[in-house]
């Protein structure tokens, strides 16, 4: 198993940027987003984050929306959310699960914690999660020995980032613009500053998403950021594909392309 | 009636520093529900709205302004009219109606509205979004959008858009752009997910007008504190009309606005009971329904811990009503905590029995109610039946029909 201390150490040492990845369990089909991580590991990404797809992501833009309905539609369980998780850390990427609190909720924290620790995912992505509710999320995620990652926003004060950042293990999320998930023609301009702002902050690597959807945007947030987070350009690639196997294709190609972007 | 009285606050709350019976602790909690569970992008947004209205509710300027509305533009105080003939079918008890539905736009959804507008005034923001069921709420707000000059875009499910066409018109009509929202069960809970992710990228120029006591806080305190109106009216024109307090309190609950509205001044008087009725749908057990605190269970659903349908894995169950503005799997965080400190009771009323409310209530005194609404004069028959003759029951009319005629065609074959 791969830690994220270790994927930012490498990267370091490599001096560049972490590429992260995203993809909803159970899209395009739950083998398939095995396979789809898989390729995107193969092409260059350091992580990924398996999304547990939710009947209402309130945070999330058109392309991530279809996707996860998609999934549910297939009748994706949270069984399948872990095992898909140990399906692609078997790939050597660090994995982690981003989801909103109530399954999290529902499932238990304790038990949740435990079983992605079983399933070999090292830590979790909650964006409405606020430190306030934090308290159990934190406890489990200890008890297991996962990370649990927080996000900041261009409108989070100084006080607050200080405070989140305080939840964070393993690194912090700072979205790059205020909205909802989804490539954009360019990366919002407030990211270069909430970075600043965050590392001030702490200690720990600051990774920045929404937005970026290709090699170039990559280049740009890897020049002051620790790691790149892609999601809705690489489910868009899927979701254009004429069928699952072209999407592979297509995927492997993005991921290296912003492999690439890393590295410039 | 004084500038403070009868608003959100009455002389006695300025006397005691503002403070309810019920306030929310620091972090919006009503015991263990409510709170905040919200991408941390609105959390700055969240807090420049709760800090405003600490200001406003203890500003004179903000509530005589807030009050002087309230009378000349939404026809506040609404009348109570006691309905005999309606109340033979419930055993002889007396029922008495609030008539929310005398008030401009219809509905009860106006007090909140007008409030929040003011707030959006005092917060420098030019633009309200909004998320509508019944298109009551949506009306409401491009009204005040209208009144006030500020631009308006109001969310609502597809399928809420074409059962109360009547209303996206009016809508339109007063200036608002109306957006169907087509993804999920493409009714209110959709709307509410669209006019979040609005919010969190218009949020330096726009406020969120909430419309209902759910939400992350601070809105169920907000939004009940614009509604608690009704129930400060109503408590002192029964105490007029009767010289007691009367013994049990109606109301229809979707998120709980004009529940949470006529109950609030009525809660430290423990012999008056408190009923809220959830819409039952087919019924219970045919998991057709919205009976989110007599089935649900709790959970975290639109920013806030209440109970909310929802699946073994946290998954949210569709709700389903006759009535849009009672098709919601979620309910406001305080009515949570008072069903679970027993101050208050909620019962399921069907889609059947409201729809013979709706129709008894038109027959009988010639009041055309909303259907939401007739959930409560259903549950008013089935209590008065239940506390005898003696008994005197004060049932919020939250709206009037007038949105419903479309689905009452349909139901009666008119
Ligand atoms: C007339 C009427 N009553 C009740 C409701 C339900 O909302 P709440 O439970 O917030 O009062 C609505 C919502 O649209 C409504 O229009």
């Amino acid at each position: 198993m791969t830690t994220l201390h270790a994927v930012f150490d490498k990267a370091r040492a490599e001096d560049r940027a972490a590429l992260v990845g995203y993809l909803p369990a159970g899209f395009p089909t739950k083998d398939g987003a095995v396979a789809a991580a898989t390729a995107m590991v193969e092409a260059g990404c350091d992580v990924i984050e398996i999304g547990l797809p939710y009947s209402d992501p309130l945070m999330d833009g058109p392309t991530i929306q279809d996707a996860v309905h998609r999934s549910l539609t297939n009748g994706t369980r949270i069984a399948d959310v872990l095992r898909t998780v140990e399906g692609v850390a078997k790939s050597g990427a660090a994995t982690l699960v981003m989801t909103y609190w109530n399954p999290i909720d529902r499932y238990g924290a304790e038990r949740f914690a435990r079983d992605l620790a079983s399933a070999g995912g090292v830590g979790t992505i909650t964006p409405d999660l606020t430190p306030e509710e934090s308290e159990p999320w934190l406890a489990a995620s200890k008890e297991a020995g996962i990370d649990t990652v927080f996000l900041v926003a261009p409108s989070s004060p100084d006080e607050r980032i200080a405070r989140v950042a305080a939840c964070c293990t393993g690194f912090v999320y700072a979205a790059s613009l205020m909205g909802v998930t989804g490539a954009r023609e360019t990366v919002g301009s407030a990211a270069e500053g909430l970075v600043k702002r965050t590392k001030a902050n702490t200690p720990l690597p600051v990774c920045v998403g929404l937005g970026v959807g290709n090699g170039a945007q990559a280049a740009e947030v890897a020049a002051y950021a620790d790691g790149v987070i892609v999601g809705s350009a690489f489910i868009r690639r899927l979701l254009d594909a004429p069928d699952e196997k072209s999407g592979l294709v297509a995927v492997r190609e993005l991921a290296s392309e912003l492999a690439r972007g890393v590295r410039r | 009636m004084t500038a403070t009285e009868g608003t959100i606050l009455t002389s006695a709350d300025l006397a005691g520093n503002g403070v309810h019976g019920n306030d929310p602790d620091v972090h919006g909690k009503f015991g263990r529900f409510g709170g905040r569970y919200v991408p941390e992008a609105l959390i700055p947004a969240l807090d420049e709205v709760a800090a405003e209205y600490e200001k406003a509710k203890t500003d004179l300027g903000f509530l005589r302004e807030f009050d002087h509305l309230l009378r000349t533009y939404a026809g506040r105080p609404t009348t109570l009219t006691e309905v005999q003939r309606f109340a033979e079918h419930a055993g002889g008890a007396r029922i008495l109606l609030k008539r929310e539905d005398l008030t401009h736009t219809g509905a009860h959804k106006i007090n909140n509205v007008l409030g929040q507008a003011l707030l959006t005034k005092r917060l420098g923001k030019r633009r309200v979004i909004a998320e509508t069921g019944a298109g009551q709420h949506g009306v409401a707000t491009a009204t005040a959008a209208a009144l006030m000059g500020l631009e308006c875009v109001i969310y609502m499910g597809a399928v809420d858009c074409e059962r109360q066409a009547l209303n996206v018109a009016r809508m339109k009509l007063l200036g608002a752009t109306v957006v169907p929202v087509t993804n999920g069960s493409q009714t209110l809970k959709d709307a509410i997910n669209e006019a979040f992710r609005d919010w969190v990228t218009n949020v330096d120029h726009t406020h969120y007008l909430f419309g209902t006591v759910a939400g992350p806080h601070p809105f169920p305190e907000i939004v009940r504190d614009f509604a608690r109106i009704i129930g400060v009216e109503a408590r002192r024109q029964v105490l007029e009309l009767t010289g007691a307090l009367p013994d049990a309190v109606c109301a229809a609950v979707g998120g709980g606005s004009n529940a949470i509205g006529v109950f609030h001044a009525f809660i430290e008087d423990e012999g008056v009971r408190l009923y809220g009725y959830e819409a039952g749908g087919r019924g219970a057990g045919t998991g057709e329904h919205a009976l989110t605190l007599t089935e649900g269970s709790v959970g975290v659903l639109h920013g806030a811990r209440t109970y909310v349908l929802q699946d073994e894995e946290g998954q949210t169950i569709e709700s389903h009503s006759i009535s849009a503005g009672l098709d919601y799997p979620g309910v406001g965080p305080e009515h949570a905590w008072l069903k679970d400190t027993g101050r208050a009771t909620y019962e399921g009323v069907t889609d059947e029995e409201a729809m013979e409310a709706f129709a008894l209530l038109a027959r009988t005194e010639g009041i055309i109610p909303a259907i939401e609404s007739s959930h409560a004069l259903a549950g008013a028959l089935r209590l008065g039946r239940e506390l005898g003759p003696d008994a005197v029951i004060l049932v919020n009319l939250s709206g009037r029909g007038d949105k419903d005629m479309g689905t009452a065609m349909k139901y009666f074959n008119l």
